[in-house]
């Protein structure tokens, strides 16, 4: 594994990760059964150019939401390392306090997210006060913000989550996780919940933002067409795994790996005289518990072989990356040059 | 159903706090409103009691024993020793209702620090707390109070610590479960992602959220708390004659149960009113506070 | 000619809340042929779910006010009670949740609950009920369906209790099929597979299916026709193809181009300022009108009807003349 990414070496990526791991343990019952162990992230590497945005996606089970977590240090990595401008984070109280200035996280669940017994403005004014702002500039902080995500300041800042709407208070929690002033913003289906009309609202709103305020994004998702509108690069994950990761145009327009070639053909055809005739795979992702040790979607792919039985290696294929057996044809995969 | 949860969250033009929203609720229920009239009466003439009645509590005549009531200005008649029952009923509102209270409000700080600690750190913190409530909850409470108080001596403050220790394991478990269940949600994960640390993330975002059904709950248990500290008095754990206390009184009414029945029943009434109306304001503060 | 198997004429739901009468559906006309498959869109607060709940007549009574005009195959449905209603939930009409895992009873095995909703709308021996059931299962192509069928709804994965549930609808052989999101909580690659599953089940057991969601694409993979809902009531409708490629009312128009299918990255997509009308406060008029990039004040004089445009179109827009 290098840890060089997708980007000239000259320029220091905004945030980058490195070979993180992360392996929950499950106990079925304290009664001396082995314990068993969920692969939730496996040998996790990337590059988060300044400025940019990262996709990732995958469906439930791949470990999306765990890396989130681990990219937040809300989790502890098993072993890897986590860059921010290229400087390493310790697990130090102060080093994480100053890490959770620059990098901060809007969830899925608008509701859930906010704390229903605070005002909209007393859930913003909370981090930038943690952090030893005063009341009033966090307050001008919050009429500022509020005002630029599209709510009226007089008219929200007094009122509770459950008087607004979805994605109103998606606004709101897109506009607490800028008030700390961050470099870089992750969003754990963000817009997953919404309306698809308000859904293109945050959308446009997001892409506003991050040009006004110079940020770079993570925005995982399990909806690739939100993926390839916003993204400037795509990491595809499967069971813990990156499979594919590479600019967003090539992966969608040639995708190698035999998951991602699934994933794309999966997608609803958004016209009804050209259907979908056949599913791409069958069944359902297997939960990520005691994976076997070779590839981890061969159960389930269509080119499977004997080869397939050890775990391959990211490969490179000019600017994307792939962890497929066939991305090499040394590696003696019969069928290599289907994803050439 | 979608729809109607749009609906009904029609905005408001002007936001209202959550406990001044329950508080309209809350006034808006019938019996909720029954309740605190009655305990609000009670609670106010006990304290008030030496402006409502001329008589002494302590002191009685042994020739108007056992007058019935509505007899020679004895509203409420006399007791077994000829004292004013109507003045004993306020005087021992005093200490029936401060030894039903009190404890609850002492489980409350110490069972809800507990619980809030094992909530909110969780792994062998939490492990610790609830094994040793559950060792306590174990045991039938009465009895537990009846050990400890009956282990301690007769005496208020023995009562008090055994009416305390017996109310705090529920107290715990309950605010432990509120805490686990909110410490989950995303905006305490949020909090920790802007970098605050425990005692805020618990001041700010915990202890708002986990008041109301701490509340309900405990609530509830005053009612439990009267019937067990009059029970205390009943058997002698609490309370010492001649100090008026309602179950010292039921008691000691025991012996006119056949000659005046209803005057021995009159302690228990009081109980009961207070007990009944303290459960169910919990209820109604439970559906009070029940915002979706 | 013959009659269609589904027709509602002017269905209107009223919910009772403490804040006053909530008018979910707002008199909506359907109708539907044996065999056809009608999607309808919306957002959420559209009344696509609550149509839904109507049609099965699974509102809670006490709650709910239904008018306007309901037949199933000749059947007068708002009419229905006891016995006939129970027989009509789940033998004439079943639906599909959206979500599985908690529209399946987690205390029964998946081979109970099918063999009991067969039980209960045939008069077969047990037996023969669980020999259906194994049949089911088969025929919603679930892997080694025997042993299948003495699992509970936890043991198994989101796709194949969809697949449950699925067979649990179709058990009694209802002459109509709803689907309520039934594939929006699943994952990419297992909801492709279900719509499928669907569109092939459907076309061989030839019910009539109403399959509601809130996604352009999954509509157009299965629909014949489609009814776009807004605020209450239908805005468009159509065949398939003429409404989602040449949508003509401004609602299902912004709807379309703000997917983010076709927007070009790095440019803005053409989102639908605004949000949906509250349903205890609805404007005057079209309830579109004051997102509408087209609205003009006669939009506010009266709520516009359903105009046929020839064969299967009809739009409710009083401007459609000067926009097409």
């Amino acid at each position: 594994m290098t840890d060089q990414g997708l980007t000239p070496p000259q320029t220091v990526p905004a945030l980058s990760a490195t070979s993180l791991n992360k392996t929950f343990t499950v106990r079925e019952n304290g009664l001396g059964k082995p314990a068993r162990y969920v692969h939730a992230v496996s040998d996790f590497s990337f590059d988060l150019p300044v400025g940019s945005t990262l996709g990732i996606v995958g469906e439930s089970g791949c470990g999306k939401s765990t890396t989130a977590r681990l990219l937040m240090h809300l989790v502890k990595p098993d072993s890897g390392q986590i860059r921010l401008s290229g400087e390493p984070v310790s697990r130090a109280k102060r080093d994480l306090k100053q890490f959770r200035r620059k990098v901060q996280m809007v969830f899925q669940d608008s509701s859930a997210s906010l704390n229903p017994r605070l005002t909209i403005e007393q859930s913003i004014t909370f981090a930038p006060m943690v952090h030893g702002v005063s009341l009033r500039a966090a307050r001008e902080t919050a009429w500022r913000l509020l005002d630029r995500v599209g709510l009226d300041p007089a008219r929200f800042t007094g009122r509770y989550p459950h008087e607004l709407s979805g994605g109103q208070r998606q606004r709101v929690n897109i506009a607490r996780a800028l008030a700390l002033n961050p470099r870089v913003v992750i969003f754990d289906e963000a817009v997953s919940a919404l309306d698809k009309s308000v859904e293109a609202q945050v959308l446009n709103l997001l892409n506003e933002l991050k040009a006004e305020f110079g940020l770079s994004y993570i925005f995982i998702s399990h909806d690739l067409n939100v993926v390839r509108y916003i993204s400037d690069h795509v990491l595809v994950m499967y069971l813990g795994q990156v499979v594919e990761q590479g600019p967003v145009d090539q992966v969608y327009a040639t995708p190698r790996h035999p998951y991602t070639r699934a994933l794309l053909a999966s997608m609803p055809s958004p016209d009804p005289e050209q259907r979908t005739m056949a599913a791409p795979i069958t069944g359902d992702p297997p939960s990520p518990i005691d994976l076997p040790p070779g590839c981890r979607f061969a159960p389930r792919c269509a080119f499977a072989e004997s080869i397939c039985d050890t775990m391959p290696y990211e490969l490179r294929h000019g600017e994307t990356r792939v962890r497929c057996h066939m991305a090499d044809p040394k590696l003696g995969h019969s069928k290599a040059e289907v994803i050439q | 159903m979608t729809v109607s949860e749009n609906a009904l969250s029609a905005q408001p033009t002007r936001s209202q706090g959550y406990w001044s929203n329950v508080w309209r609720k809350l006034l808006r229920d019938r019996v909720s409103v029954a309740c605190m009239i009655v305990l609000a009466v009670i609670i106010l003439s006990a304290i008030f009691a030496p402006l409502l009645t001329s008589y002494d509590p302590a002191i009685g005549s042994v020739v108007q024993r056992l007058k019935p009531p509505l007899t020679d200005g004895y509203i409420l008649g006399t007791d077994e020793l000829g004292r004013d029952m109507l003045t004993r009923l306020l005087y021992g509102g005093r200490m029936s209702l401060i030894m039903g209270i009190l404890p609850v409000l002492l489980a409350l700080l110490i069972g809800g620090t507990l619980g809030t600690v094992a909530g909110f750190v969780g792994g062998w913190t939490n492990t610790i707390i609830m094994r040793a409530t559950d060792v306590v909850f174990a045991f039938p409470s009465i009895l537990l109070a009846v050990a400890i108080a009956g282990a301690l001596g007769s005496g208020l403050l023995n009562a008090l610590i055994a009416l305390t220790v017996v109310l705090i394991p529920p107290m715990v478990r309950v605010t432990e479960s509120a805490t686990t269940q909110v410490r989950s949600l995303d905006f305490v994960e949020a909090a920790r992602a802007s970098g605050a640390g425990g005692l805020t993330i618990i001041r700010v975002h915990i202890l708002g959220n986990i008041l109301a059904p701490i509340v309900v709950y405990a609530t509830s248990l005053l009612s439990v708390a009267i019937i067990m500290s009059a029970g205390l008095s009943f058997i002698g754990l609490g309370t010492k004659p001649p100090t008026p206390e309602w179950g010292l009184m039921l008691n000691t009414l025991r012996s006119a149960i056949y000659s005046q029945p209803l005057i021995a029943a009159l302690p228990g009434v009081f109980i009961f009113a207070v007990s009944l109306s303290f459960n169910l304001l919990s209820d109604g503060l439970r559906s009070a506070m029940d915002m979706s | 000619m013959n009659t269609p198997l589904l027709s509602a004429k002017d269905l209107t739901v009223q919910f009772r809340t403490p804040k006053g009468p909530i008018t979910a559906v707002n008199g909506i006309d359907l109708t539907l042929e044996r065999g056809e498959v009608l999607g309808i869109i919306g957002e959420s607060g559209s009344g696509k779910s609550v149509t839904m709940r109507a049609l099965l007549r699974i509102l809670p009574e006490a709650k709910t006010e239904i008018a306007g005009d309901l037949k199933l195959d000749g059947k007068d449905v708002l009419s229905l009670k006891g016995h006939d209603l129970a027989a009509y939930r789940g033998g004439d009409v079943s639906m599909v949740f959206q979500e599985p895992a908690t529209a399946l009873d987690p205390v029964f095995t998946i081979g109970t609950q099918i063999s009991e909703t067969v039980r209960r709308h045939r008069k077969v021996s047990r037996k023969d009920a669980q020999a259906r059931a194994l049949e089911m299962l088969e025929l919603v192509r679930i892997p080694s369906p025997a042993s299948r069928l003495g699992n509970y709804p936890h043991e198994m994965s989101g796709g194949m209790r969809q697949r449950a549930m699925i067979a649990l609808a179709l058990a009694a052989g209802p002459k109509l099929l709803l689907a309520d999101e039934p594939t929006t909580a699943l994952d990419a690659t297992v909801q492709i597979q279900v719509i499928l599953l669907l569109r092939e089940l459907q076309r061989e057991m030839g019910m009539a299916t109403i399959f509601v969601t809130h996604d352009v694409g999954v509509a157009a993979e299965i629909s014949d026709r489609i009814a776009v809902m807004y605020a209450g009531r239908i805005v468009e409708t159509g065949t398939a193809a003429e409404v989602l490629k040449n949508p003509k009312h401004p609602y299902t128009q912004g709807l379309l181009s703000s997917t983010v299918q076709g927007a070009v990255p790095g440019t803005p997509i053409k989102a639908i300022p605004g949000m949906p009308p509250d349903l205890a406060q609805m404007p005057p008029g079209c309830a579109f009108a004051p997102r509408c990039p087209l609205a003009t004040s006669a939009c506010q004089a009266a709520v516009p009807d359903l105009r046929a445009q020839g064969g299967e179109r009809r739009v409710a827009c009083v401007r459609l003349e000067e926009i097409a």
